[in-house]
């Protein structure tokens, strides 16, 4: 089965849930397991996050949100137009955060890399954000 | 997020009912700090986490802003109950070193 859907929502916290929420429905016709639909919500909620508070820190913006199931491969999309990350290599190592000043844990990346197969991200200074995770969905009756 | 919590002599048990994300994380933190600061006496804290649906790296700065807290106060924190993906990042990101579980 090949699917698709593509959704823009505004960058408030509130879209968090909503996201998480959205891509978990989008995979239920596989049959996941609940540690593979939490999996896929927390890294889905990882990437938000870091668009809601990074990519746009002094305004509210537009984020894009694309998923693709081709058969059991699961392909996420999680785009902003925000500022971009100004050290890409530092923002991927785990406890990195250039807002440790209100409570970041730095392991957003290390998280969406623990819980996917995949990811990987692309961004350019004041020209946007595209996190891409990419996970296999195995079928609970094949197990 | 909902917050519940008892006291049982000097330990406070805090029970996190809902989703801990960067949406409830201000509210949730205030909620716990007000407590710290109105009872006095308190020598422990339990995070219950039995009830904590999800949980985010968010959480986890949550968690680590508490800690420094309360040692400060000389208040020792431990995590009880968390779910599979709960303990997951609890255990990547090295908290149980600083909240081990009861």
């Amino acid at each position: 089965m090949k699917n698709k859907f593509k959704i823009n929502f505004s960058s408030i916290s509130e879209n968090e849930a909503f996201a998480r929420n959205v891509v978990a429905s989008f995979i239920l016709p596989l049959n996941p397991t609940l540690s593979e639909i939490s999996d896929v919500k927390t890294a889905v909620s990882e990437a938000v996050t870091n668009a809601i508070v990074h990519g746009y820190p002094d305004s509210v913006g537009e984020i894009e949100l694309t998923a693709e199931l081709d058969g059991f491969d699961l392909h996420i999309e999680i785009k902003d137009d925000g500022v971009g990350i100004d050290d890409l290599k530092k923002a991927l190592e785990p406890f990195y955060s250039t807002k440790f000043e209100s409570e970041r844990s730095g392991m957003g990346f290390t998280i969406m890399k623990t819980f996917m197969d995949d990811v990987s991200v692309s961004s350019k200074k004041n020209g946007g954000t595209v996190v891409k995770l990419s996970k296999k969905i195995i079928d609970e009756n094949a197990r | 997020m909902k917050i519940k919590y008892n006291l049982d002599k000097s330990t406070l048990h805090v029970y996190f009912i809902g989703e801990l994300d960067e949406c409830t994380a201000s509210k949730t933190r205030e909620i716990i700090d007000g407590l710290i600061s109105d009872i006095n006496g308190i020598k422990k804290v339990v995070f219950n986490l039995s009830e904590l649906t999800f949980m985010d790296s968010t959480g986890i700065g949550v968690f680590i802003g508490r800690y420094k807290k309360f040692k400060s106060k000389n208040i020792a924190v431990f995590v009880e109950n968390p779910s599979k993906t709960v303990d997951k990042i609890l255990q990547i990101s090295g908290l149980y070193k600083i909240m081990p579980a009861v």
